[in-house]
């Protein structure tokens, strides 16, 4: 998948799990500090990444995911 | 007045199978409607118990989307009634946050979501269970949720006891603001468990109607053909407030929380004490609680769910606790217009109490076919009844599995 893919997929999931409306998410965006994601609903984002794209994001990288941009990358070199 | 504050209702909320609001639930109760119908999902299919109070809402019409999905459906018509009651009440205006507070309980809670999780659990394995699972299950989390949108600081509780749930957080409110705890208290109960396992756990107990032909009139309290009780989904609120609190910012009273009652039988798990001794006691501790006198009872908004012992159980305890002055009681059965709300019913016929002594009208009991001699009370069905008194004393009685009794006594300002 391109990054653009997985940014629109990405998208989706906070909208549908956080209430983050997609205008707001961008590459350097920061879960916590900018998109108001908390630690339970970043559970939600990685297990809705992990279906949709097919991969398993173990909970030791998922403190290493600070930005939206590191979510895609991971997920882009895991796929 | 006592040396004890006095507590007044200056919100309410309301979202029943009958309506999504107070008036028009209020309405649908006078034009004697039934809320009750067919249940058509594919899972009821084989159940004994196919008829229910459903609301068909969308939920997220008028709750934001990202919080509803953090709640049960429960907590999501607990939140729509709360909301509506605090609106109403004007919380906003003038209340300390440090002096607001909740008492809010279910029933059974997130059983609905137990099960949807349960099944991931088992097909899908432990990793994909909903992080939110706990917060949306737990029996507080209605209390809990409601204390957030506030921004309640004064304590937020959840009293449980089954059927008798709102009434007991009714009570519990009350306490809050008598003991100085609070000036003023969102207080009610919610419940939506109709789903496979809730149903099939209640008709296995024998305690559900299987009117499965005749779904408007399947729950008829005080009829002779009554066979059980019809499940229905819904939740109230009400906000209470200290007498002189609502008056100083000028809020509008409904009605006083006169006083209550609350009494264990220590007979049965599931079945009401014959005798309804435990019931009577109740009643008598909400009057005298209230400061009032037996005769000074008017009407009474009835537990009457529909069961044939219950609904007899309840009269012999109007009996006991008020002798030959029982005749003159005018006793209503919303439950025939909504079916049995569990956790809700205190909060939503408490309510419908208030509504019944404000607008001086008790709307009848609907389904009342061959009224049960057994009953021996006055049972106000075929036409409404007026309220001609100026000041109205009325009860509403609430009781739950586990012997639980619960009296609530309101008064008109």
């Amino acid at each position: 998948m391109t990054t653009e893919e997985v940014m629109k997929e990405m998208a989706a999931i906070l909208d549908e799990v956080a209430g983050v409306s997609a205008d707001q998410v961008a590459m350097g965006k920061s879960f916590v500090d900018d998109l108001d994601v908390d630690s339970l609903s970043m559970v939600e984002v990685v297990m809705a990444a992990e279906d949709k794209f097919g991969v398993k994001i173990p909970d030791e990288e998922v403190k290493n995911l600070r930005t939206v941009g590191d979510a895609v990358n991971f997920i882009i070199k895991s796929s | 007045m006592g040396a004890q504050p006095k507590v007044v209702i200056t919100g309410v909320g309301l979202v029943t199978p009958l309506g999504h609001d107070v008036p028009t639930t209020w309405q649908a109760v006078l034009d004697g409607k039934s809320g009750v119908k067919a249940l058509t999902q594919d899972w009821a299919d084989d159940l004994s118990s196919k008829v229910a109070g459903q609301i068909n809402l969308e939920i997220t019409s008028v709750l934001d989307k990202t919080a509803a999905r953090r709640m049960d459906r429960s907590t999501q018509l607990a939140m729509i009634a709360a909301k509506q009651a605090v609106s109403d009440a004007d919380v906003a205006n003038n209340v300390d946050s440090e002096r607001l507070g909740v008492a809010f309980g279910t029933g059974i809670g997130g059983l609905s979501t137990v099960m949807e999780q349960m099944q991931i659990l088992n097909e899908r394995g432990p990793d994909r269970v909903n992080p939110l699972t706990v917060p949306m299950i737990m029996p507080n989390a209605a209390a809990a949720m409601i204390e957030l949108e506030i921004g309640a600081k004064a304590g937020a509780h959840a009293p449980v006891s089954a059927c008798a749930t709102s009434a007991e957080a009714i009570a519990w409110g009350t306490s809050m603001i008598r003991d100085g705890r609070a000036d003023v208290v969102v207080v009610g109960g919610t419940e939506a468990v109709i789903n496979r396992l809730a149903m099939a756990a209640f008709s296995a107990m024998r305690a559900m109607s299987t009117r499965n032909d005749d779904p408007q009139t399947a729950s008829r309290p005080y009829d002779l053909g009554r066979d059980g009780f019809v499940m229905s989904e819904g939740a109230g609120a009400l906000v209470l407030e200290r007498y002189e609190h609502a008056l100083a910012r000028k809020a509008h009273i409904y009605a006083e929380v006169a006083g209550f009652g609350m009494t264990s039988d220590a007979h049965h798990i599931a079945a009401p004490d014959p005798e309804g001794a435990g019931a009577a006691r109740a009643m008598l501790a909400a009057v005298k609680d209230a400061d009032a006198n037996l005769t000074d009872v008017m009407h009474l908004n009835a537990h009457a769910t529909s069961t044939p012992l219950g609904d007899i159980a309840e009269g012999a305890a109007v009996r006991r606790a008020f002798g030959s002055h029982t005749d003159s009681i005018a006793v209503t059965a919303p439950k025939s217009s909504i079916g049995h709300t569990l956790g809700g019913a205190g909060a939503i016929e408490s309510i419908l109490t208030v509504l019944s002594m404000v607008n001086k009208i008790i709307p009848a009991t609907i389904n009342v076919i061959d009224l049960d001699p057994k009953v021996n009370l006055d049972v106000v069905h075929g036409d409404h009844r007026s309220l001609t008194k100026g000041s109205i004393l009325a009860l509403n009685n609430s009781f739950g599995f586990g012997g639980h009794n619960v009296c609530v006594a309101l008064r008109t300002i």
